[in-house]
């Protein structure tokens, strides 16, 4: 019993999907496929467009989750993504260099995270609170530098990986991707590995259950902490380069629009394992794609403001109801006192 | 400087440790030979702990020298500590519950291949050879949220042992255990000592020392009172030499005269915080003029069971009758009124609050009843008389009663609560770990009041964790495991060891 409970606990990912993923996977496999016969260009673009909607949420809800799974929760994903969105429009702008733009953008989230490591870690303030203060700095500062009228070279383009991207219904969603696209799905196995099989892993995890058991056996809880929520940081801004330099190419007010706290409700239900978010990350990607198909076509006939609704309702409905009995890590959200 | 021939392996020289208005440590000598245990005993707030910390790490001594196998070593962190081959266990453990066994024992020394991959087959098969060498039988593969206690403990000296250390310090490792369980760690420890490893065994349990200890050294505080053999020394000696007076061990008490029932528990149910169901299926009667206690290891449901009979914590199923009235949904001041009083297990989360100055402190069981209040208005005179007089009969060590209640010690506190709860009239007193943590002197002290109570016709539920405590103030005891109750003995029938067995869930 004992080696089957441990086995459990570690392949996370084999866990979530024994309980959850089979099912949802193959009512996923025969809808596509049902999809496709009848109806294949459709069809095609929802699945692309899931893909493509997911993308910010794995992201942010990856930065959650490295920062909740060391003891910090960040409610500041949002403004994260915000600020390097913003940042990494301007250095696309000004330098016509995307691969710099997108480095930009990793770093100012890497930077607010810093801040919020600062906030959380050494002044051991309050971390929702610590969270809202880089939720209004983005909103803010993105608000006081915005200037319309701004252009840029273009955005990043779909790669085409050979052979691959000319199957049917596959080729065009799985392989016909931009880069950072590709980048979100290859982080979800990288910290999966990263997490669980690792010293960095084991060491990270315990911080985050217990932090004094990590400390007596000689383990810097608070600098393990500043590293991995900069981490964290870096990965949101990646989410917010995603938004400017990959998926619409300009700057607007406020647009990440609830990406980084729909990423947070991604995580929960995702139990706090990467491929779980993955997972329900893409649930999410599928309802936002869902209701910008369902506004195009105009085929029902309901305010687009309710169909917009859409994936926020669908956040409320999976928090209260399906979410189950989540497990958070045990020290998250309590600054670490040493005696 | 050794009186045996053996080696010395860790030598404290002259130990002294200031905080901020207070000496922990002074001037303190303390010498350990290789494969011998030594007992450091001392009451709470001695400086064991702090010692400990010292020569593991944690602290750094205001002055003196810590020499380890004849070398002076500097200790700036538990790193340090644990490269000169020192373990140490902690009162409370330092496991992370949801990772197995073996993930446990490696954290912070892992064996890694390539990239930081860490070698789990590698981490399971030294843990196993670990565990079969010394006698600690432990699943690897475990995880430690499924372990009793004891298999924890085992887990934690594992740790130890896995790096290397030959030194190790058992801070209180008694104190979550049963009576059987500690005498399978005792024989653990002898068997260590056999292969070479040197031990330092912190408690305050008497019985204890005499039982397994090689040397006996005591802390009195912060400073080292003197040190001696078991075979030179008596339980009421070491109890001298710790409180520095005569002690009175044995609680005086006249036989009960139980009068009618006053609490009945009728087959009560209680979920836990997380839901879980904890207390399944509970029922008791304490009379009048009779100490019923509740004996059990920590975390078989008491808690559970004295909040809801105190009316913080509902009941899923069952009811409680107090006096006459069925007080299963009553609130906690309703449950007061009926002259119940409540000696909660935390003191400092439940029992006072903490930035409150005394005075305050002694009304919050009846504050809106007159002479303290009149309307909505506070009559500051009476609290401060009120208060003055609690805080000298009942000897609460204060220079004031207007300073925070967090000013106080462990066992000043302790008998605050005792004062405000018995400052009205009783009829029930529950008492959950009336003496956790608190210095021979105010234990003496609570259990004399508590017994004076009984014989004044008070119907009295003890909880306790304390055997020893369960068994001087006890008439009859029901023993909880499980959340069920396993028997009830009369006090004459109640052996150590029956309790024990009950206490582990056999039925003896």
């Amino acid at each position: 019993m004992t080696s089957n409970v441990a086995l459990i606990k570690n392949s996370s990912w084999l866990d979530f999907l024994r309980k959850t993923g089979v099912w949802i996977s193959i009512l996923v496999v025969i809808g596509a496929i049902y999809g496709y016969l009848t109806e294949p260009q459709i069809t095609t673009s929802m699945l692309a467009s899931t893909l493509r909607q997911s993308t910010p949420l794995v992201l942010g809800a990856l930065c959650g989750l490295l920062g909740e799974r060391s003891g910090v929760i960040n409610i500041g994903i949002e403004g994260q993504m915000l600020l390097s969105a913003f940042t990494g429009f301007l250095a696309n702008v000004y330098t016509g260099n995307l691969l710099v733009a997108v480095m930009v953008g990793v770093l100012t989230g890497a930077l607010l995270g810093g801040l919020l490591a600062f906030m959380s870690v050494t002044l051991k303030m309050d971390q929702i609170i610590g969270g809202t203060v880089i939720n209004i700095l983005a909103l803010g500062l993105t608000g006081f530098f915005y200037q319309t009228g701004l252009t840029t070279q273009g955005k990043l383009q779909p790669i085409e990986l050979g052979p691959l991207a000319s199957l049917p219904l596959v080729g065009p969603v799985l392989f016909e991707n931009p880069p950072i696209t590709y980048l979100a799905i290859i982080l979800v196995f990288v910290m999966h590995y990263m997490l669980f099989y690792t010293r960095w892993g084991l060491r990270t995890r315990a911080i985050g259950e217990h932090p004094r058991a990590a400390d007596t056996v000689g383990i810097n809880v608070n600098r393990m902490r500043y590293i991995n929520v900069i981490i964290a940081g870096g990965i949101a801004g990646l989410a917010g380069a995603f938004l400017t330099l990959e998926a619409v190419g300009s700057f607007e007010r406020a647009m990440t629009n609830g990406r980084g706290f729909v990423a947070l409700a991604v995580m929960i239900f995702g139990k706090y394992m990467p491929f779980g978010v993955w997972g329900s990350a893409l649930l999410f990607g599928f309802a936002t794609a869902l209701q910008t198909q369902l506004q195009f076509s105009g085929t029902i006939q309901i305010p687009h403001q309710f169909i917009g609704m859409l994936p926020y309702l669908l956040t409320i409905v999976v928090l209260a109801g399906f979410v189950g009995r989540t497990r958070p890590p045990a020290s998250e959200g309590k600054p670490y006192e040493t005696e | 400087m050794s009186n045996t021939d053996k080696q010395v392996v860790l030598e404290a020289k002259g130990i002294s440790k200031h905080f901020p208005g207070v000496i922990a440590n002074n001037n303190v000598d303390l010498a350990l030979h290789k494969g011998e245990i030594l007992a450091l005993l001392g009451e709470n707030g001695a400086g064991k702990s702090t010692l400990m910390n010292i020569l593991y790490g944690l602290y750094h001594p205001t002055e003196g020298e810590i020499w380890i196998k004849g070398q002076h070593v500097q200790l700036q962190s538990p790193r340090d500590a644990i490269a000169h081959g020192i373990g140490m266990v902690h009162q409370h453990f330092q496991l992370v519950p949801v990772m197995t066994v073996a993930e446990n024992v490696i954290l912070g020394a892992e064996v890694t291949t390539f990239a930081g991959r860490i070698d789990m087959r590698q981490a399971v098969r030294e843990v196993s050879e670990l565990s079969h060498k010394y006698g600690l039988a432990v699943d690897p593969n475990a995880v430690i949220e499924d372990l009793p206690v004891g298999i924890q403990q085992r887990v934690e000296i594992i740790k130890a042992l896995y790096r290397k250390a030959d030194i190790l310090i058992l801070d209180e490792p008694t104190a979550v255990l049963t009576p059987q369980e500690a005498n399978e760690l005792f024989q653990i420890m002898r068997e260590l000592t056999k292969q070479g490893v040197s031990i330092i065994f912190i408690t305050h349990k008497l019985k204890e020392v005499l039982a397994v200890a090689d040397q006996i050294a005591v802390l009195r505080r912060g400073e080292m009172v003197g040190s001696t053999l078991p075979s030179e020394a008596t339980e009421a000696s070491l109890a001298e030499m710790m409180v520095g007076r005569n002690v009175i061990l044995q609680v005086d008490k006249s036989e009960a005269h139980p009068g009618a029932a006053i609490l009945q528990v009728e087959d009560a149910h209680v979920l836990d915080d997380r839901k879980t169901s904890v207390v399944k299926g509970v029922s008791f009667e304490v009379r009048a003029g009779e100490v019923l206690g509740v004996a059990g290891v920590q975390g078989n449901g008491q808690r559970e069971l004295v909040e809801a009979l105190t009316g913080l914590r509902p009941l899923t199923q069952g009811r409680f009758i107090i006096d006459g009235h069925d007080a299963t949904r009553y609130t906690p001041r309703q449950i007061t009124d009926l002259d119940v009083a409540h000696i909660p297990e935390d003191r400092e989360k439940h029992g006072l609050v903490m930035a409150y100055p005394i005075e305050d402190n002694t009304i919050l069981n009846q504050y809106y009843e007159t002479p303290y209040s009149s309307g909505v208005i506070v009559n500051r005179k009476a609290i401060e008389n009120h208060a003055l007089k609690l805080v000298e009969e009942f000897d609460v060590r204060t220079p004031s009663v207007t300073v925070a209640a967090s000013t106080l010690s462990g066992g000043n506190k302790q008998k605050l609560i005792v004062a405000r709860e018995f400052s009205k009239p009783v009829k029930l007193l529950i008492a959950a770990q009336p003496t956790r943590g608190i210095d021979v002197g105010s234990i003496e002290f609570i259990h004399q009041q508590i017994i004076k109570q009984r014989d004044r016709g008070v119907a009295v539920l003890l909880v306790s964790a304390e055997l020893d405590e369960i068994m001087s103030l006890s008439d009859r005891i029901v023993v909880m495991f499980g959340g069920r109750i396993m028997a009830t003995l009369p006090i004459a029938e109640a052996t150590r060891e029956k309790l024990g067995l009950l206490m582990a869930g056999s039925h003896g």
